[in-house]
């Protein structure tokens, strides 16, 4: 397994030609095959393009594309743009933290949801914005969280109930 | 590949350009009838019904289907245009399609149903150009996103494309390029404004031992609400590398790079989908049409960092650095990507450049104003009716592209102000509506242009609250290397927050608007130094919001949720329990078909209630 996923790494930092300044492009990669970017796939991109650690975890952690952890099986990217936060899109993030009981950036403890929030999809006639999966939900409300939760998965009902009382605080 | 239905050409020579341009136009030319779809989300669904409905009715030789991009008018999405009447149908669902074939194009009907209505008059309206929305727009550059599939580049060419580059290359020199793109008034449509002509220049001039220029395209849209590059991209990319080959002849580069989101998955497919063809029909790599020049593209997608829209950032970010900004003394246009020459330009800036070369200077700096020249296209969002993307010439007031273009304000709510120029831009209170739109003006009133966001803001919008959005933000995409907009941001963001919340003291105001001179004066890169724009901008426009949060506790908008309390109107509630059986918190009793009460001990402000409520009953005081 590990051995494979070296290999996948090596790949990928090959496919663009061992370039240091293509390190983004080669994380981006590495994430869209992994769902993150673990460890070791670190160490081995520095190792491979002769760059020290510091350099490739430094890029890893300054741009906000990348994934240190495993995602959930879902994930919920609520937009937070301009256009989306004046139609709402705050009530709806809060109602999403409420119901799956995470912070955005967090993964459920069943590794059913990961709540993320972008700056803007560039959707704005369809805000509020909620895209799960690859999927838009437009115009959202906080009234129709739950049943967007619902259509991913059944545990959100089992969640609401246990979160129901200890509200999470804005 | 899908560009020349299989038939590769490369094109050697000018001539060779114009005569493939005489076989697209023809081969167009032998249609009907053309139907353009387009919008992002719901148009390839009735894209592939209608080739589906076309090929079972033997018509697909006849009628030429185009999956076009962005038209624009994304409130009324999925569009649907039939030339060449130009017959617009909105809204349209997959269902639709089989009655617009049969009625429309067989029967040369019209489908009523599907016309747009102006809500000014109720009456409905048949022709796009005839619509408000377009009418009053000038679209010159996002115009042809309706006319072209973006994956077919002899889509591009027969209408005119690669015909700006042809010139360039053959009829003028590359001074005379930069002279044509300085007269023309051209300024850097990123938010700057810079004289994109005197930017090329300098790039040209500055001494390259080795000859190695770069030329890079910014398409790393950051400011929220804004999506004019995207759509440009996406349905035009053509024009963008077309723009980006003459500047790199005129400034003697010979590589180049697009700096894209991620979060535009398609803006990134369908540009290097162009960039292909570009390179088998001879526009890119060695040789261009015989010329002699060499020139190719390069994309790289950012990592979603807001501050790499800021040139030095994204040009570290190029060079697989984090994207940190350093200071301006040297210019990129004398030391930029790997310490070269580099000229960098945003998405609309390269798509005016062909415009520019075909029809001249003269004619580009008749449009706009005495310092603005041309159009600008801007993504008019927010609680506005029409929302879309709107190209206007320089010089336009506010209100007319808020009423005349936008169709005024959703729900028939009073406009309280416009928010230009991204999170670093400011809000303009509705009392300037009538200032022009351009460069200096909006500077002058404390916004700016920016990349053309434009979000409408009605009643319901609390400009602290905003305020604090914008500041929060800011906060987190600050890149932390300078201590005025790392420690700066965090202070103000700290004042708004307790201003919100309820426990704004006296001085509060002044020790913002303090921290706002100092982010000026003294941040590193332009990030920092409008940073504090939205706060400055609304306590000029907007004190007395500021005043009722901090000396009343109160929250005049209702936004604010430590300052509000909800509560149910006895004479609007019918009792039917929707909010009850909503609530997550049980904080709503009531009899059956008697008013409800809310325990405001229970009460969470979800605002749940207020949205399920269908009789308005729901009180935020």
């Amino acid at each position: 397994m590990e051995e494979k996923r070296l290999e996948k790494i090596d790949r990928i930092v090959e496919t663009h030609g061992c370039r240091k300044e293509r390190v983004i492009a080669i994380l981006q990669d590495i994430q869209d095959e992994f769902g993150y970017l673990p460890e070791d796939a670190l160490r081995r991109v520095a190792e491979r393009l002769g760059v020290p650690l510091i350099q490739v975890y430094g890029v890893a952690t300054f741009f906000k594309a990348f994934r240190l952890k495993p995602r959930g099986r879902h994930l919920v990217t609520v937009c937070m743009g301009t256009a989306c936060y004046v139609r709402g899109a705050p009530a709806v993030l809060g109602e999403l933290k409420r119901l799956l009981g995470i912070e955005p950036g967090e993964t459920t403890d069943d590794m059913e949801f990961t709540l993320e929030t972008v700056n803007c999809l560039g959707a704005c006639a369809l805000g509020p914005v909620v895209v799960v999966d690859d999927e838009y939900h437009e115009k959202m409300t906080p009234g129709k969280v739950k049943k967007v939760l619902r259509k991913y998965s059944t545990i959100d009902a089992r969640r609401t109930r246990e979160n129901g009382q200890a509200e999470v605080a804005r | 590949m899908q560009g020349g239905q299989g038939k590769m050409v490369r094109l050697k020579s000018r001539d060779e350009l114009e005569q493939l341009r005489k076989e697209a136009k023809q081969k167009r030319a032998a249609f009907e009838f053309m139907v353009a779809v387009g919008c992002e989300h719901g148009a390839e669904r009735v894209s592939a019904v209608f080739k589906e409905e076309l090929q079972r009715r033997g018509l697909s030789k006849r009628i030429a289907l185009k999956t076009t991009g962005c038209h624009g008018f994304c409130e009324c999405g999925p569009l649907v245009v039939l030339h060449p009447e130009k017959i617009l149908y909105v809204r349209v669902k997959p269902d639709d399609v089989p009655e617009i074939v049969e009625k429309s194009l067989i029967g040369k009907e019209v489908v009523e149903r599907l016309l747009y209505v102006d809500p000014a008059t109720g009456k409905k309206i048949m022709r796009e150009d005839d619509v408000p929305f377009y009418k009053k727009q000038m679209r010159l550059v996002l115009g042809n996103n309706g006319l072209i599939d973006p994956t077919e580049i002899e889509d591009y060419i027969a209408i005119g494309g690669y015909s700006a580059l042809a010139k360039a290359l053959f009829e003028i020199t590359p001074e005379q390029i930069i002279d044509e793109v300085k007269r023309s008034g051209l300024r850097g449509r990123g938010g700057a404004g810079f004289p994109t002509g005197r930017k090329w220049e300098a790039c040209r001039n500055a001494p390259a031992p080795d000859g190695v220029r770069y030329v890079i395209c910014n398409a790393d849209e950051g400011d929220p609400g804004a999506y004019m590059d995207r759509s440009l991209l996406e349905g035009n990319p053509h024009s963008v590398i077309e723009g980006m080959i003459i500047g790199a002849f005129a400034i003697g580069a010979h590589q180049g790079f697009v700096y894209v989101r991620h979060e535009y998955p398609l803006a990134v497919k369908n540009l290097g989908i162009a960039l292909e063809q570009a390179r088998q029909y001879g526009l890119l790599g060695k040789d261009i049409l015989g010329s002699g020049f060499d020139f190719d593209i390069e994309i790289c997608r950012g990592g979603g960092a807001f501050v790499c829209g800021e040139s030095t950032a994204l040009i570290a970010s190029l060079e697989g650095k984090i994207g940190e900004p350093r200071p301006k003394h040297i210019h990129t246009t004398t030391s930029g990507l790997h310490g070269k020459p580099t000229n960098l330009n945003n998405v609309e800036t390269w798509a005016n450049v062909p415009l520019i070369i075909n029809r001249g200077a003269d004619w580009y700096s008749k449009i706009g104003t005495a310092t603005s020249k041309g159009t600008k296209i801007f993504s008019l969002v927010g609680k506005v009716n029409n929302t879309g993307l709107v190209e206007v010439p320089m010089g336009i007031t506010l209100r007319e592209i808020v009423y005349g273009i936008g169709g005024g304000l959703r729900d028939g709510k009073r406009l309280k102000a416009v928010q230009t120029g991204g999170p670093s831009g400011g809000c303009i209170p509705a009392s300037l509506l009538d200032t022009q739109v351009d460069f200096e003006k909006l500077t002058e009133i404390g916004s700016m242009m920016g990349s053309g966001g434009m979000i409408v803001m009605d009643e319901d919008t609390c400009m602290v609250d905003l305020a604090r959005y914008f500041v929060k933000f800011l906060t987190e995409e600050s890149c932390g290397k300078c201590t005025p907009c790392r420690e700066g941001l965090d202070r103000m963001l700290d004042i708004l927050t307790r201003i919100v919340e309820g426990k704004g003291r006296d001085g509060d105001i002044e020790l913002l608007e303090e921290l706002g001179v100092v982010l000026k004066e003294a941040s590193l890169c332009g990030l920092g130094k409008t940073a504090a724009n939205p706060v400055l901008s609304t306590i000029r426009y907007f004190r007395d919001e500021y005043e009722a949060h901090i000396k009343d506790k109160r929250c005049p908008a209702g936004v604010c949720r430590a300052l509000i309390t909800f509560s149910i109107d006895e004479e609007k509630c019918t009792g039917c329990g929707a909010c009850a059986k909503a609530c997550p918190q049980n904080a709503i009793t009531g009899a059956k078909k008697q008013p409800h009460k809310i325990d405001t001990d229970k009460c969470i402000k979800c605002g749940i209630c207020r949205t399920v409520c269908k009789f308005d009953a729901i009180k935020v005081v």
